[in-house]
């Protein structure tokens, strides 16, 4: 391997993509070669590098100085003053939202203090298109260490000690889902990765895929070995046809490599990965309605159980695991169990990334550990609501999950705590809202998502959801009844304990929790036809604005 | 309690094929028939080429229903959408009912029983856009393109939808062209020097 005296990591994540990351890379390429530097300096297309705002992003190391917003134009004085004299280019760099100081290293971005990165270990480090860069930085050492002296009951303990819990929403315990797949009786076994990310407003299982695709594909050999199978699906969805690509590419990597197939190794274990693309259904993230959209049919949910560890993927045991559960298996492997379940709260370990989003100044993905007081993220790392306004609430969860209110801000962020408060950590979103934003027309919004998203084939969440749409969108206009608020919450109760799936059982949950904390407000558009945040087009005074 | 009605069997091909094909000459009257897709100008049946490209695409799942999913969009990305013929071959092809292609078909977001206009634009529906102001940008794109949520322009330049998430969320709001340009941050204003890149 040739040694350079620089690294210029480009961001290729889809956001640097969109913001146009590609060009900015040609015109620093073609700077260096003017300056006849192809020998010194080596040019890197990462995956997201998780501060997709300020894209598109580039880092030089050793330094690691990061410019951000970057310009096409910008990168002839980026070669000119950085690459070849080593001066900064100031008006490039990342400016703190409160003093507009300069922050020239990347270390020192106040959103990345308090980040511990596990799962995201790679991705924005590496380049996901070279299986090499993946193995320089410990890369199929966890699957190599398991091939060649754990047993399968071995790996299962290790991930049970760690307390890993799925990151896919529900929180089950890894290790234990590990076990009663590897328990359960079958020739045939297989291993699927739920790449579906179904939740609008999380992107970092996305990430993962696009960034270090490899890091899923280890994980998935590592559960193959550990359950008995030698078959993994990957199921990423429709809309994401980057992360498809890179997958695709890495996956015959690790082949060639021999990490992959046949006689892995050399040590008789062998596993196939297929990738299969969705086609848009957000109940496919469900995981049995997963199968069923694998097997190639209607991705409507089955009663459960039989659970599919039991009976998945055509009648046989199969593990489903979250892209983020998975991504963080390697890394448990190679550093212990302890290590990872030295991180988080009691009953919630590890680190989980969240997507933080809405009305905040620095939106992007971050990596905690649990429990990290919600305050933290949003004003130490988030940097606080966009144009200082004051905070209303955080959405968690996204549209089947709950508030959490401005003085609950405390919380500690970790499954239990969470629960509390009535909503969920789910997959991860973080919406920030603030005081311009109306709650009622929020859940009705989150309403007409899961109306659309119900696959129809239970009655609670068909025809449930669609009359607590009916009696919001009736609020909203002005036309809200006292009695309203009553059938709302008797109608949420029956949905929630009849329903067949997750998907109808949690799309009452916004509405509770308005309900809890926003009552005035609701109350406010039914009796006093007003809308406190002036959004309600019907409840405002002026009829121009947003008519 | 095992789910009872796992594959539906009752062969009513004919009288659905004909349902799909009512289905399809309601948009005639609309006058949008024009297919539009991804610059595939003529989709009738009796295009020859099309036929074959379609026939190879099956062989790939020859008699193996589990693939219908993936055939299903190879085939919608030949020809923009997916008319009664194409459901049909799919269906022997791969040997499943054409009733239970049907449901796949009308299951998926992704799949479209109608031709669409030659750019698909897309504005995002997630939360994070929402919070954003995606709400304004559909208004002004409505109110740019003339036509609502769903429909297509009547050159069949365009068509306008709403999507799930396309996971740009920290350049919320976001919306993406022919499933492949994402533009983010979004302000009003941008909306239609945007549109014109694409004729
Ligand atoms: C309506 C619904 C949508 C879901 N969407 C997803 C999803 O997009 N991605 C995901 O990993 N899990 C999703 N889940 C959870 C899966 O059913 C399953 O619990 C998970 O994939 C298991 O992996 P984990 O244990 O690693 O979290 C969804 C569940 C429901 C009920
Ligand atoms: S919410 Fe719009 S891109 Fe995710």
């Amino acid at each position: 391997m040739r040694c350079y005296r620089a690294h210029v990591l480009v961001c290729a994540g889809s956001a640097c993509v969109t913001l146009g990351c590609h060009p900015v890379k040609e015109a620093i390429l073609e700077g260096i070669k003017r300056h006849r530097l192809e020998e010194e300096i080596k040019v890197v297309e990462t995956g997201c590098m998780g501060f997709c705002e300020q894209g598109p992003l580039i880092v030089v190391y050793p330094e690691g100085v990061m410019y951000c917003r970057v310009q096409a134009e910008d990168a002839a004085v980026i070669v000119s003053e950085h690459l070849l004299k080593g001066r900064v280019v100031e008006r490039l760099l990342y400016r703190d939202t409160d003093t507009n100081k300069p922050i020239p290293f990347m270390k020192d971005q106040p959103s990345l203090s308090k980040q511990i990165k596990v799962a995201m270990r790679n991705a924005g480090f590496i380049n996901p298109e070279d299986i090499e860069e993946y193995i320089a930085n410990e890369g199929y050492f966890a699957l190599a260490k398991v091939l060649s002296g754990m047993s399968p009951e071995a790996v299962i303990n290790e991930i049970k000690d760690s307390g890993l819990r799925g990151r896919g929403g529900a929180g089950f315990l890894t290790g234990s889902k590990w076990e009663f797949t590897n328990k359960a009786q079958g020739a045939q076994k297989y291993v699927v990765c739920n790449g579906d990310e179904g939740v609008p407003g999380v992107f970092m299982d996305r990430s993962i895929l696009e960034g270090d695709p490899h890091s899923v594909i280890e994980a998935m050999a590592i559960a193959g070995y550990a359950i008995g199978a030698d078959q993994g699906y990957v199921y990423v969805r429709a809309e994401y046809p980057l992360a498809v690509e890179k997958l695709r590419h890495a996956i015959n990597q690790a082949r060639e490599y021999g990490f992959l197939g046949y006689n892995i190794l050399g040590t008789g274990f062998s596993f196939e990965l297929n990738i299969r693309v969705g086609a848009g259904a957000f109940v496919c993230g469900e995981e049995t309605a997963l199968l069923a959209s694998i097997e190639g049919r209607r991705g409507t949910p089955k009663p459960r159980p039989p659970f599919p560890a039991n009976k998945g993927l055509w009648g046989a045991p199969t593990l489903i695991n979250n892209v983020e559960t998975l991504a963080s298996i390697p890394p448990i492997i190679l550093k212990g169990s302890d290590w990872y379940a030295s991180m988080g709260t009691e009953k919630s370990k590890g680190t989980k990334v969240f997507a933080l989003t809405g009305r905040i100044k620095r939106p992007g993905l971050i990596e905690v550990p649990m429990g990290m007081p919600l305050r933290e993220i949003i004003y130490d790392i988030g940097g606080g609501v966009l144009n200082n306004k004051k905070l209303k609430a955080v959405l968690a969860g996204g549209p089947v999950g709950g508030f959490i209110p401005a003085d609950y801000l405390d919380v500690s962020m970790d499954y239990e705590s969470v629960a509390e408060l009535g909503t969920l950590i789910g997959s991860g979103s973080l919406s920030v809202i603030d005081e311009d934003t109306c709650v009622v027309d929020l859940v009705k919004f989150f309403m007409e998502f899961s109306c659309e998203e119900s696959c129809g084939k239970c009655t609670p969440c068909r025809e449930g959801l669609k009359r607590m749409l009916e009696i919001l969108t009736r609020v909203t206009e002005g036309k809200g009844q006292e009695r309203d608020i009553e059938d709302l919450e008797r109608l949420s109760d029956f949905i929630k304990n009849t329903a067949l799936c997750g998907l109808g059982q949690a799309a009452p949950s916004p509405v509770l929790s308005m309900l809890r904390y926003f009552r005035p407000e609701f109350e406010a558009h039914i009796r006093d036809k007003h809308c406190p945040a002036s959004v309600c087009a019907a409840l405002l005074d002026s009829p121009c604005q947003s008519a | 309690m095992e789910a009872t009605v796992e594959k539906c069997r009752c062969d009513q091909n004919t009288e659905l094929e004909k349902v799909i094909a009512q289905h399809e000459g309601e948009k005639d009257d609309l006058g949008q028939i024009k297919p539009g897709g991804n610059g595939v100008v003529d989709a009738s049946s009796d295009n020859e080429l099309i036929k074959q490209q379609l026939e190879s695409i099956i062989d790939e799942y020859r008699g193996k229903p589990s693939g219908l999913i993936q055939v299903l969009t190879k085939a919608q990305n030949l020809i923009g959408y997916l008319p009664a013929w194409v459901q049909t071959r799919v269906a022997k092809g791969l040997g499943v009912s054409l009733p239970e292609v049907y449901g796949v078909v009308t299951f998926y977001s992704y799949f479209s029983l109608i031709p669409k206009g030659r750019h698909k634009v897309a504005i995002c529906s997630g939360t994070a856009c929402y919070v954003k102001g995606s709400k304004t940008i559909l208004k002004t794109l409505r109110h740019v393109l003339g036509i609502k949520t769903g429909q297509t322009t009547p050159d069949s330049r365009f068509n306008l939808e709403v999507v799930r998430c396309i996971g740009a969320c920290g350049l919320a709001p976001a919306m993406i062209v022919d499933g492949k340009d994402v533009y983010g941050r979004l302000e009003p204003e941008q909306i239609p020097g945007i549109l014109e890149q694409y004729a």
